[in-house]
């Protein structure tokens, strides 16, 4: 034996419960990552687009529904949505109360990262465009959102690997993703700590991945600009 | 041809364009100098209706639009008057994500809804014409500003506009690519393109330009034959900034 009997034992620990938490990230963690970042995409799209209208009431209800849902912890926003929401006679389902409220979060930060992306887009590029005849439809989907996209892909990459990291909260409103299965088996084995630590390696894995990809995607988006 | 009376431009109480008149005859280039502040580029800006005049009329071909404080014209009835006019920009203006030869198709594919090949043949056709068309697959970035301009010049073409503006488009350029861009502009002038060029080049007015137009302080002051006008000006304001050109 070259272990110890403490070290094989936390080993045994480590290598039973690394399915179960791969597999709870795997059903619960990235699907609600991936949906509610999808969501959120689209609705800070248009609410980018309602607050750099020129209809006042869109530019209002925009910045009213970013300003309450940047304005109060993510956590607190799930409770009302799970636990609240029922005393109303609301009955949500733990992932669907947790894709609405994240969904709801994302789209709030997404929508300033995005206006702020159109918004940086040279007025050269939009006269160019009403130049040649087209129609700000035509301008803001072929000319301005595709440089714009490639401004907003940073800020946006980091909301997302943040996103897969505050998915860990949906365990308060008992959706069995990673961080629950962490608790669940750390609880029945009395391991807190290496449980712990395990969740979070796997969480450094998921984000790690996401980083590569990111870093390609930007590497792509970017080859037709100077340095 | 093209008919503009009585534009007034004012931005923010300040007015910039004191009543404009102008008619320019089909195939002809029409250079406008004058003094930075002028309103020259305003002027300009206000015929594709970047900039929206507050009272006066402009008439190019069979369209025409008038002009009144507070009333905001369709976007429609916008966007068909700008496909008449085609803009070269001082800054080039060309779209990064496109290469040059795209520039030049996007917006017939896009505006004149033009099938991709025939869209292809045309801008290949155009960029040959400028003399780019070994770098048609590059992208802006990749030219120097001479190329990019004359990229810019071709992406106007593909239009069929009636009528070309050119704002200041030699001004950003580094002295030894200004040739390039002006000798694509003569062809033009020579071909029949209608052109209303503002531009600091006075060789360049005075060899191309049918008729030379000076401003000053938002008014048309004098225009003529660039003789006329380099040679024998009628007007202290034109001879105080001729002589100011020529001493620099």
């Amino acid at each position: 034996m070259f272990f110890s009997d403490r070290a094989t034992q936390v080993w045994h620990l480590l290598l039973d419960s690394f399915w179960p938490l791969l597999k709870a990230g795997i059903v619960f963690t990235i699907p609600l990552t991936l949906i509610t970042f999808i969501l959120g995409l689209i609705l800070g799209f248009f609410t980018a687009i309602a607050r750099l209208s020129k209809f006042k009431a869109l530019v209002a209800i925009a910045r009213f529904y970013v300003w309450i849902f940047r304005g109060t912890p993510l956590l607190v926003q799930l409770f009302i949505l799970y636990y609240g929401l029922p005393s109303i006679g609301i009955l949500l389902n733990p992932f669907l109360a947790a894709v609405i409220g994240f969904s709801l979060n994302v789209g709030a930060y997404a929508s300033e990262i995005i206006r702020a992306a159109i918004q940086s887009i040279d007025r050269g590029q939009w006269e160019a465009a009403y130049a040649i005849g087209m129609t700000k439809r035509q301008a803001m989907w072929r000319i301005i959102m595709p440089q714009a996209v490639r401004v907003a892909i940073p800020p946006l990459g980091n909301s997302f690997i943040a996103l897969v990291k505050d998915t860990s909260l949906a365990a308060t409103i008992t959706v069995g993703d990673l961080f629950r299965k962490a608790q669940e088996i750390a609880a029945e084995r009395y391991e807190p700590f290496w449980l712990y630590i395990e969740a979070a390696f796997i969480y450094l894995i998921f984000c790690s991945v996401l980083n590569v990809m990111q870093a390609q995607m930007e590497k792509r988006v970017d080859r037709h600009v100077a340095k | 041809m093209i008919a503009i009376h009585d534009l007034h431009k004012a931005f923010k109480g300040h007015e910039v364009l004191k009543g404009i008149d102008l008619t320019v005859k089909k195939g002809e280039t029409v250079v406008i100098i004058g003094p930075s502040g002028s309103g020259k580029t305003t002027f300009l800006r206000c015929i594709n209706l970047l900039e929206f005049p507050d009272s006066g009329s402009i008439q190019i071909g069979d369209r025409a639009l008038t002009f009144q404080p507070g009333i905001r014209h369709r976007s429609k009835e916008v966007t068909a008057f700008r496909q008449r006019t085609g803009m070269v920009f001082q800054g080039y203006n060309l779209f990064p994500h496109r290469t040059a030869l795209e520039n030049v198709m996007e917006g017939q594919i896009v505006v004149l809804k033009r099938p991709k090949e025939e869209a292809r043949e045309i801008a290949m056709d155009l960029l040959r014409k400028v003399g780019l068309e070994a770098h048609a697959d590059k992208y802006p970035h990749q030219l120097s500003g001479g190329q990019e301009q004359r990229v810019g010049i071709a992406r106007a073409m593909a239009m069929n506009p009636d009528v070309i503006l050119f704002d200041e488009p030699t001004s950003a350029l580094d002295p030894e690519l200004v040739g390039e861009v002006l000798k694509v502009m003569k062809d033009l002038a020579n071909e029949g393109m209608t052109m209303i060029v503002v531009t600091h080049e006075m060789r360049f007015a005075r060899e191309v330009a049918d008729r030379v137009i000076f401003m000053d302080d938002g008014r048309i002051v004098e225009q003529g034959t660039p003789e006329d006008i380099f040679d024998c000006a009628q007007n202290q304001r034109t001879r105080q900034f001729l002589r100011r050109l020529t001493e620099a």
